[in-house]
């Protein structure tokens, strides 16, 4: 998995709250099966017209935010269905941060998986993210995960939180998998003490 | 002993170990797959050397993007995305080792309806799918919910899942439900109360008179949309319908086996002085027969109210609101029973089993669909099917006008050439009114499958209790 320590880049406003998995990346294109080249389809509903040429008013359309890194966005993002095809569409356009207010659990969790940092910060702070990011190109906000802290171009800073074992994980690129082999004494003795008291499993 | 939720005693009976931090390792009883989330995490096991840990409690089966037309045993009869999806999943079944039912399989079906019917799901099981409708078999006192195919990868490689423990919230809903309302109006009504977020974070248990006397399938409507509430899973106390339901079925445990693990399910209940952090509860005799009027399941309203305005709301919902409406195509105001649709839908995980079928077949026999109508029912396994036909349910819908389709996920994620086109409407009994779920700018209204029934006859959104 890709590392994420520092990020400085441009931040695109998308003040929408409940966006689903579905508006991310609709289902047409979940027919794949390999995780790469699903960044042209981001928001593909929103993005495109009908005649597949770009929605000029969608914001990732916009000059400004072609280059954006960071989301900014409304409250409960990623609800709806666990497709991991969501962060891979994401990632894949160049996006290695959201914020928002709140996100869906499975979405969350999947973020992490890919290299990807989600930030929930209170309304008031994403709302003035908002603000910063509507400003276009020049307003360009760093976010350290390190030291848990989103600086913006005027020089504020506001701090997160987010999960010690996540953070590690994503500072160091790390695979879920190879960790938890790490404790496979533990699943083994586990299985076996199961077997015995709940043999019909 | 201090006091245990259900929740509380399901996690503790699966920790297969715990970090300092906190961060758990979670044993997997039960992990389910289709095809449209797993080729990616079967390829990531190859590519890295591994393989599946426990094949004999991983099940796969073709549900989200399987044809619902006869014929599909052929792949020359698939689409060629989905005959590629569908290729992967039986290669990967097979060199796995893990069980499969495929399309020309009569058991085959949605997955969630598919791991109950079987046997699979049991009380005080873990269970996870890489669909986040896998809350559905909480319905048995199982804790289940959905993963991303990363975390299906770390549960075939090692039938364990990283999880840090999610907050208790207890839902009870107190008393009886009028007649009319069913499971479908309890957990639309819940997530109208709580919102879509209101449920994250929290693994929620249902309880009270009015989910006791709910059927198993009824159960599994209600648990199937804690999902569209935020809520991690959804469970509900087993109890003798539960061990019931289960007994007989081809995976459930038998003689000794069955006397041991029925002592220690009737051990899953929440005891009375568990904390809980949060309580919601309603009373069952306030529920109506509900409709969704926006593009979140959130959107939801007695069929006797009208649309509401953006301006009845606060804060983001307010531009949520707007741009529902436009999407929709609606004014508010305007009476919900009087908005014409174009399309039924009856099927989906949360409400494609027999008791859904015989509910609407009840309100359809005899009658037809109004002209010019599109009506489909998808049933959600083989084995309901052939139930339906056996009861003459199949006959009640193909006189009525519906068409009688194959089993599968179908229409109410829409991978499947079952799409709605551009504007049509659809009164539909699956879980998501998403903008475009049903096909790009298609329009969703999610209601029960009575109230479905009750519009395919009379061509606009109605209130059941008017046709029953």
């Amino acid at each position: 998995m890709d590392k994420f320590t520092t990020l400085t880049g441009i931040a695109a406003p998308l003040p929408l709250i409940n966006v689903d998995t579905d508006m991310i990346i609709p289902k047409q294109f979940l027919k794949t099966i390999k995780r790469s080249g699903l960044g042209v389809n981001l928001f593909d509903e929103m993005r495109y017209n009908d005649n597949g040429s770009e929605n000029e008013t969608f914001v990732l359309n916009k000059d400004a935010y072609r280059e954006a890194e960071i989301l900014v966005a409304g409250d409960n993002f990623g609800c709806g269905s666990s497709r991991e095809h969501a962060p891979w569409a994401i990632k894949d356009f160049g996006i290695r941060c959201v914020i928002a207010p709140s996100f869906a659990d499975i979405f969350y969790n999947n973020c992490f998986k890919n290299g990807i940092l989600p930030i929930a910060l209170p309304q008031e702070q994403v709302d003035l993210l908002m603000t910063e990011a509507e400003k276009g190109a020049n307003a360009r906000i760093t976010v350290d995960l390190q030291e848990q802290a989103i600086t913006t171009s005027d020089g504020q800073v506001m701090s997160f939180d987010v999960d010690a074992f996540k953070k590690h994980c994503l500072l160091n690129g790390l695979d879920d998998i190879g960790l938890t082999m790490e404790n496979v004494a533990s699943i083994d003795r586990f299985e076996s003490e199961a077997a015995q008291s709940r043999p019909w499993v | 002993m201090s006091p245990k939720t259900l929740y509380d005693k399901i996690w503790d009976a699966h920790l297969a170990h715990e970090a300092e931090d906190g961060t758990c390792l979670l044993y997997i009883d039960r992990h389910l797959v289709h095809e449209v989330t797993s080729p990616q995490a079967f390829e990531g096991l190859r590519m890295a050397g591994r393989t599946v840990r426990a094949p004999d409690k991983t099940i796969a089966v073709p549900d989200h993007n399987v044809p619902t037309t006869p014929g599909r045993e052929d792949p020359a009869n698939m689409t060629e995305d989905s005959a590629i999806q569908v290729a992967a999943l039986d290669k990967n079944a097979k060199e796995f080792g893990i069980h499969y039912y495929p399309v020309s399989d009569i058991r085959q079906g949605i997955v969630h309806i598919v791991g109950p019917e079987q046997g699979w799901t049991l009380p005080g099981m873990t269970v996870v799918c890489g669909d986040s409708h896998t809350a559905t078999h909480g319905a048995f006192g199982a804790l289940a919910h959905g993963i991303g195919t990363s975390e299906v990868e770390h549960v075939l490689a090692t039938q364990t899942l990283i999880q840090k423990k999610s907050k208790n919230m207890k839902v009870e809903i107190t008393g009886s439900l009028r007649p009319g309302v069913t499971a479908k109006d309890i957990t639309l009504s819940v997530i109208g109360a709580t919102g879509t977020a209101g449920g994250t974070g929290y693994v929620i248990e249902y309880c009270g008179q009015a989910i006791r006397e709910l059927s198993m399938e009824g159960r599994m409507t209600v648990c199937n949309m804690a999902i569209e509430g935020g809520a991690r899973a959804g469970l509900i106390a087993p109890d003798e319908k539960t061990f019931d339901y289960v007994k007989g079925r081809p995976h459930a445990p038998k003689g000794a086996q069955w006397e041991a693990a029925l002592n220690w399910w009737k051990t899953l209940y929440s005891d009375d002085d568990a904390e809980w952090d949060m309580v919601v509860t309603l009373k069952g005799e306030d529920i109506a027969p509900v409709v969704t009027w926006g593009t979140s399941p959130e959107d939801v309203l007695p069929i006797t109210a009208k649309v509401p305005a953006p301006e009845d709301f606060e804060g983001g919902k307010v531009t949520a609101a707007s741009r529902s409406l436009d999407y929709m195509g609606l004014k508010p105001g305007t009476p919900l029973n009087e908005i014409a649709i174009d399309t039924v839908f009856i099927g989906s995980c949360t409400n494609g089993r027999i008791e859904d079928l015989r509910a609407a077949a009840a309100i359809l026999k005899g009658k037809k669909i109004k002209d010019g109508l599109r009506a489909m029912v998808v049933p959600g396994s083989g084995l309901v099917r052939a139930q339906a036909e056996e009861e003459g349910l199949a006959d009640i819908f193909k006189e009525a006008g519906f068409e009688w389709r194959l089993a599968g996920c179908s229409m109410c994620l829409a991978m499947n050439p079952d799409q709605l086109q551009p504007g049509e409407r659809c009164a539909a009994t699956s879980n998501r009114n998403f903008e475009g779920r049903q096909g790009k700018g298609g329009r969703t209204h999610l209601m029960s499958p009575q109230m479905a029934a009750a519009a395919a006859i009379t061509g606009h959104l109605t209130d059941v209790r008017e046709v029953m």
